[in-house]
């Protein structure tokens, strides 16, 4: 293609040598010096490439740095070496706004300087440990340095604003409701936001360090409890990178009770966002049919496959359960009656003139916007950002089938309501054409047999969540033991569009947009 | 005699605020398909915050800690003025319906003023919003109120309906009018949906939740009560003055007895008519709070307008 010729003219022309190893289909990991890190983030942005992720992991006494860029499904896994006596990389921060709280992240993990970055400020390190250390580290203890109280996190310097009638709001990080802690800092004048800072991180668990040194079957437990409701999605990503490291290939059916899996968990929380958008602008009836006909939805799960959000289904090699001819069955007819729900109901939330007063127009994130923070899923589709994993870099089961995309570029919370939507009704086909060509397969193995992984050998999982794009990236280290998992989840890149949504909109509005959006807290803050 | 009657009649409208807020609760589960609490669960809920110790932030004056005690006070004398099973009572004879207006304003004000007392963020803006919203309610209200009064020449509400029940069965149009605002009014007043959502944990945006937040315990309880008592008042009020039929005139045992049931069908009827319209809509953007309540003033203008033009005999 020639974006891709004239791109690497230009790295040719900007003297950056790379090193490019062909990892997967769509992925290559490309190795540079560390000084051209940020030209070469230029150079990308220059070409329209998307920053997806970045992370680093420390190997003796190096560290690997890395950042993911993507381009209409071709990703580039772009790695540089310093060194931990002298850490130091010029930031991607300054070209991609993306990767400002990442390269925050990596900096209070590993103690990695990145010169010239907007903003200094530390982002996971609260007070839970010491300012000169560096939890990620190899001589870091995996227990940390817990102390009775934990001290407030008091010198964390929020922007300010001043002037006649500027007021500040400070929300959470306890809530009044039962939802994930998180602390937003709003400037307003009478009700008008002027400006929301987000301040994360009261959800570290230390999943990237308590990763290292476990078994495959361990990572995919932890994986699927980055973030409560995206179990599927995060274990199959974090399998298929331990896959790709192994050698291994699934088995056919188990790409396609993955798939069926992990449609099934899209469509039980659109219909809970759906449900809850509505809830918080107090159309409760609404609230309460899409609660029940997510619970119903659940409770299937639950019944046919043992867990109602499919915890630890997914496993190294392929699935832990069947999907049977009964239970076909039984997911079909569960699937007409949805529909025939969905059919009742919706055109009655559509009809709600009060709701669309509230829905429409409000939050609006631009298309400009949402490309620049490299905004994914629905929230992304909502604002002209047409990207889905399974559509433009396909994986099994998805390779097989036709993936029909919503996307729009109205921007506003009715945009992200109606995808989800749309996205119900898409996941439900795609169930039906995955079951149909289960039924076609014979019965057979569930699981490839696991095959110990080379040391050092590492692979690189991007599967579409019902968030959008999951990254996740793990490395082997001896004996069949994880050296190191990043799970990289779309909320980390939305949370920061949200910031941008809200702007303009009245402090009451606020919740409504924060829901539409429905970021993660725990995948984010890992 | 009278006096005791007057007495007992508050006393029992005290004691009923909460199950009428129970019933309003349960006609809105059932309308949302779902199982409704016990209709004594308010009571159960008031007697366990009364049980728990109050925690009261340091920052708090002491006019945190007796806002309570006022604003349930004022309510319970609101409810002393307001005629409920029986009219011609000495209570409404001292007070009229611009008294009535007063107490309101006053269990407002102090409830703004604890809501500013502790200094967290949210008091503050439940308070500033609570007070746009009053400042256009009231006129409205007022405006309501002066047409029933123009038409019985009277401010006192017993007169007022004792004038009403002689006059039989009369449409007039200014009532109407007056009617369809004061239950505007007493949507946005009481804060149900769609000014205010009472059940609602975002706490950007709440109004009326947003003063009350840091009150706890027996404090919580009081306020509790107190804006069950602002509920079943706006009912009353509503239910009374345009449809006073059936209110005892005399103080016999059975008119009294009969005054009750005919009360407490008509408040049924409200709850009924308040839940379909609060299930069926979604809450209001804050900033159409104003064209809302300015309708509900236009809606006062015009019966005022129309008792003028229409109904005046001079």
């Amino acid at each position: 293609m020639s974006w891709q010729k004239k791109f690497l003219q230009q790295l040719e022309d900007a003297e950056i040598f790379v090193k490019s190893t062909e990892i997967s289909p769509f992925v290559e990991l490309w190795q540079i010096d560390d000084k051209h890190w940020q030209r070469f983030a230029e150079l990308t942005a220059e070409n329209k490439f998307r920053w997806a992720a970045g992370w680093a992991e420390q190997s003796g006494v190096q560290f690997y740095v890395y950042a993911c860029f993507e381009k209409s499904g071709n990703y580039i896994l772009l790695c540089a070496t310093v060194n931990v006596s002298k850490p130091e990389l010029p930031s991607q921060a300054t070209v991609y706004a993306a990767a400002n709280r990442s390269e925050r992240h990596s900096h209070d993990m590993f103690g990695i300087e990145f010169l010239n970055h907007p903003d200094p400020r530390c982002w996971m390190r609260h007070k839970a440990w010491g300012k000169r250390d560096y939890p990620l580290r190899h001589d870091f203890p995996v227990q940390g340095s817990p102390v009775e109280i934990t001290p407030p996190d008091t010198d964390y310097h929020f922007i300010q604003s001043h002037g006649v009638g500027v007021y500040e709001i400070p929300v959470g990080p306890v809530h009044a409701g039962i939802i994930e802690p998180g602390h937003f800092r709003f400037q307003a004048v009478g009700e008008l936001i002027l400006n929301l800072e987000e301040r994360l991180g009261y959800v570290h668990k230390g999943t990237e360090k308590i990763a290292e040194g476990r078994t495959p079957e361990g990572l995919a437990k932890l994986a699927g409890r980055v973030s409560g409701d995206t179990c599927v999605s995060h274990a199959w990503a974090a399998c298929m990178a331990m896959e790709q490291a192994a050698g291994i290939e699934i088995p056919e059916r188990a790409a396609l009770i993955r798939g069926i899996f992990a449609e099934r968990e899209r469509i039980a929380n659109h219909l809970g966002d759906i449900g809850a958008i509505c809830n918080d602008v107090a159309f409760t009836f609404a609230f309460m049919q899409m609660m029940r006909i997510k619970e119903l939805w659940c409770r299937t799960n639950y019944e046919l496959f043992g867990h109602r959000s499919l915890m630890d289904k997914i496993i190294p090699g392929g699935v832990a359960v069947d999907i049977s001819e009964v239970a076909s069955k039984f997911i079909l007819t569960d699937i007409k009656q949805l529909r025939a729900e969905l059919a009742d109901l919706i055109p009655a939330i559509d009809l709600n003139s009060s709701l669309e007063d509230r829905i429409y127009t409000a939050g609006y994130l631009s298309p400009e916007t949402a490309a620049y923070f490299g905004t994914l899923g629905f929230v992304g589709r909502a604002s002209g950002q047409d990207f889905d994993v399974r559509r433009d870099a396909p994986y099994a089961p998805y390779d097989s089938v036709a993936v029909k995309v919503a996307a729009e570029d109205q921007g506003d919370i009715a945009s992200r309501f109606w995808i989800r939507y749309k996205e119900i009704n898409a996941s439900l086909k795609l169930i039906e054409q995955f079951i149909e060509q289960l039924a076609k397969l014979p019965e057979g193995d569930l699981v490839t047999h696991w095959q110990t992984p080379k040391t050092e050998s590492y692979g690189l999982g991007i599967v579409d969540g019902w968030r959008g794009e999951i990254i996740s990236y793990v490395r082997f280290g001896e004996n069949n033991t994880i050296a190191r998992f990043y799970p990289r989840d779309p909320s980390q890149l939305n949370w920061e569009a949200l910031e941008k949504a809200v702007l303009n909109n009245i402090v009451p509005d606020f919740p409504v947009c924060n829901k539409s959006f429905n970021c993660s807290y725990s995948g984010c803050d890992l | 005699m009278n006096w005791l009657i007057a007495i007992l009649q508050t006393a029992l409208f005290v004691a009923l605020a909460p199950l009428l807020a129970g019933f309003m609760k349960f006609c809105k589960c059932r309308l949302q398909n779902r199982r409704a609490p016990s209709l004594l669960q308010p009571y159960r809920d008031l007697l366990k915050l009364t049980c728990k110790q109050p925690v009261i932030s340091e920052d708090a004056s002491w006019l945190f800690c007796v806002a309570p005690y006022i604003i349930f006070t004022a309510m319970v004398l609101a409810a002393s003025v307001v005629p409920f099973i029986a009219v011609d009572l000495p209570t409404s004879a001292e007070a009229d319906v611009i008294v009535l207006v007063g107490f309101f304003a006053f269990a407002r004000f102090f409830l703004a003023l604890a809501g500013l007392d502790i200094g967290t963020a949210f008091g503050g803006m439940g308070s500033s919003r609570e007070m746009t919203i009053s400042s256009l309610a009231e006129p409205a209200m007022l405006m309501a109120v002066f047409t029933l009064t123009m038409t019985a020449s009277t401010t006192n509400l017993s007169g007022a309906m004792e004038y009403i029940l002689s006059e039989g069965v009369v449409l007039r149009p200014s009532f109407v009018f007056a009617l369809f605002a004061l239950l505007l009014v007493a949507v946005a007043e009481t804060g149900r949906i769609p000014i205010d959502n009472p059940t609602t944990h975002l706490e950007l945006t709440m109004i009326h939740e947003a003063m009350i937040l840091e009150y706890s315990g027996r404090h919580l309880a009081l306020i509790e009560w107190a804006s069950q008592l602002k509920f079943m008042l706006y009912g009353v009020l509503i239910s009374n003055i345009f449809f006073p039929w059936g209110i005892a005139e005399s103080f016999g045992l059975s008119a009294l007895g009969y005054g009750l049931l005919v009360i407490s069908g008509k408040l049924i009827l409200l709850c009924i008519f308040l839940a379909f319209t609060e299930t069926a809509v979604a809450k209001m953007r804050l900033f159409r709070v104003q064209e809302y309540l300015g309708f509900a003033y236009l809606l006062g203008l015009l019966g005022m307008l129309s008792h003028i033009i229409l109904e005046s005999t001079r």
